[in-house]
């Protein structure tokens, strides 16, 4: 049960990211719900939670191995798709869409042979 | 962000936003939208005519899955008339291959199609692992290349097809536009934006999926729930191909056009007249298409056999060792002489041959 401090938000990755991932494709997690200001202090302190924050999260609570894999500077790498309820994410905003409650979030990985 | 309406029917909401276009199209809308631009392509190339027996090269990975799919889709919405087989390539690589020809195997279920597999175990004798360990961990994808090239056309001979189309995409063609620039491989540059490949002695190949993009066909296999395997190829990462693939998903990310302006670059590139570019010939051991006395694949496979496996190989900072045909005072494994399918030309006698298996 989330508190109001977190929100509960469901992971999933394909494309072979979950590699990256201890190689499990699907994650529950209670993210926080208010984000800290980013390096380049582009966004602020306390804000609510968004993709950007989500990410970095992952990056320091998640991700087993080869950061460069997954994140570049503060987004994902090129070629690494993001769904948001499976809606593309160029059309929620990228990272600043902020997180709701039970959101399912996808990391498709495109980066492999066909 | 609230959602919007989808710009083709303006009824269901967009969860796509088109790399090509811009456009933002609902689920429904970018099936229509995404085959019909398929079936465009290859109407206006003008690919196939009914009664072609026709093998899509399959690997069990996104693009040659989403391939079938279309194509089995495509050839019944629009009565092409095609008998369509699935051909797969086992390299030998344990680990990457064995997994995705079970996909592959999944495939044949899903979509219903007669299945060919062909290994370079049984072709040339030498698994891609068995190569690795003699060649290293630079230049194999050379091998692997030249060696999978033959067999598709080998396995398509023996299904007595004359066409193979291959699951290229737009990302992967604008990569190698840009490979051979970066190489100076101008004769590579010249050819490689052509839809359809043919020469005297080759088996007809094209690449239907040429304009789609990669983004573009994971989200279709995704909201189609297309089954496929996704992982990168164990010895890929020294490939000089992820340098031209990096350069590029960087410049999408500024511009998603870009990927079909560099094909639109090389589609307009004309040779200058004074540069050499070498005739194409016949191997004179086994019968393939070659540059020069030997196929490309009959020379690796003697460095291979001979123990010399640079042979062949262009080292920047060796000389390029031709190869003449020498006497072969040792006995080594050779290629099989290599046969063209004999396809009627009459596609109604194509039809009723005793060959033609039931799609």
């Amino acid at each position: 049960m989330a508190s109001d401090e977190t929100i509960n938000v469901k992971i999933e990755f394909g494309g072979g990211a979950e590699l990256l991932f201890g190689n499990i494709r699907s994650h529950n997690i209670a993210l926080p719900s208010k984000a800290p200001a980013t390096a380049n202090k582009a966004k602020q302190e306390g804000r609510p939670a968004d993709i950007t924050f989500l990410i970095d999260w992952m990056k320091e609570n998640m991700l087993k191995e080869r950061e460069e894999l997954f994140i570049e500077g503060e987004t994902v790498r090129p070629g690494i798709l993001v769904l948001i309820n499976d809606v593309d994410w160029e059309l929620e905003g990228e990272g600043d869409y902020v997180i709701q409650a039970k959101d399912e979030i996808v990391f498709i990985s495109t980066l492999h042979g066909g | 962000m609230p959602p919007r309406p989808c710009q083709f029917c303006e009824k269901s909401r967009a969860i796509i936003r088109r790399p090509k276009t811009g456009d933002h199209v609902c689920k429904e809308c970018f099936f229509n939208v995404f085959e019909t631009e398929i079936h465009n392509t290859i109407t206006h190339a003008k690919l196939f005519k009914p009664g072609d027996r026709v093998a899509i090269g399959a690997s069990g990975g996104k693009d040659s899955t989403v391939l079938a799919h279309v194509m089995k889709t495509l050839n019944e919405r629009y009565n092409y008339g095609l008998d369509l087989f699935l051909l797969s390539i086992d390299e030998g690589i344990t680990g990457y291959r064995d997994d995705s020809l079970e996909t592959v195997k999944r495939n044949q279920q899903q979509y219903d199609l007669p299945l060919k597999i062909l290994s370079y175990k049984e072709l040339y004798g030498w698994t891609m692992d068995a190569i690795v360990e003699q060649v290293g961990r630079k230049n194999n994808c050379t091998f692997c290349g030249v060696f999978r090239r033959q067999a598709l056309d080998r396995g398509a001979s023996s299904l007595n097809v004359d066409h193979i189309v291959t699951g290229h995409n737009a990302d992967d063609i604008a990569e190698t536009v840009l490979m051979n620039i970066m190489r100076g491989d101008i004769a590579r540059l010249g050819r490689c934006t052509l839809i359809c490949t043919q020469g005297e002695d080759t088996i007809r190949r094209s690449k239907p999926l040429k304009y789609a993009y990669e983004k573009e066909i994971v989200m279709y296999a995704y909201f189609k729930k297309l089954d496929y395997f996704s992982t990168e190829c164990i010895y890929s990462p020294d490939a000089y191909r992820g340098h031209a693939r990096a350069f590029l998903k960087s410049l999408e990310v500024a511009r998603p056009s870009v990927i079909i302006e560099i094909i639109h670059s090389g589609e307009s590139f004309e040779v200058a007249q004074e540069v050499k570019v070498k005739e194409q010939r016949t191997c004179v051991r086994c019968g393939y298409i070659a540059s020069n006395e030997l196929c490309k694949a009959c020379t690796l496979l003697e460095g291979l056999e001979r123990g010399i496996p640079q042979m062949g190989i262009r080292d920047g900072k060796k000389k390029h060792i031709e190869i003449e045909a020498p006497d072969l005072t040792k006995e080594i494994r050779t290629i099989p002489m290599f046969k063209l399918p004999t396809v009627e030309k009459d596609s109604r006698l194509a039809a009723s041959s005793p060959l033609n298996m039931p799609g």
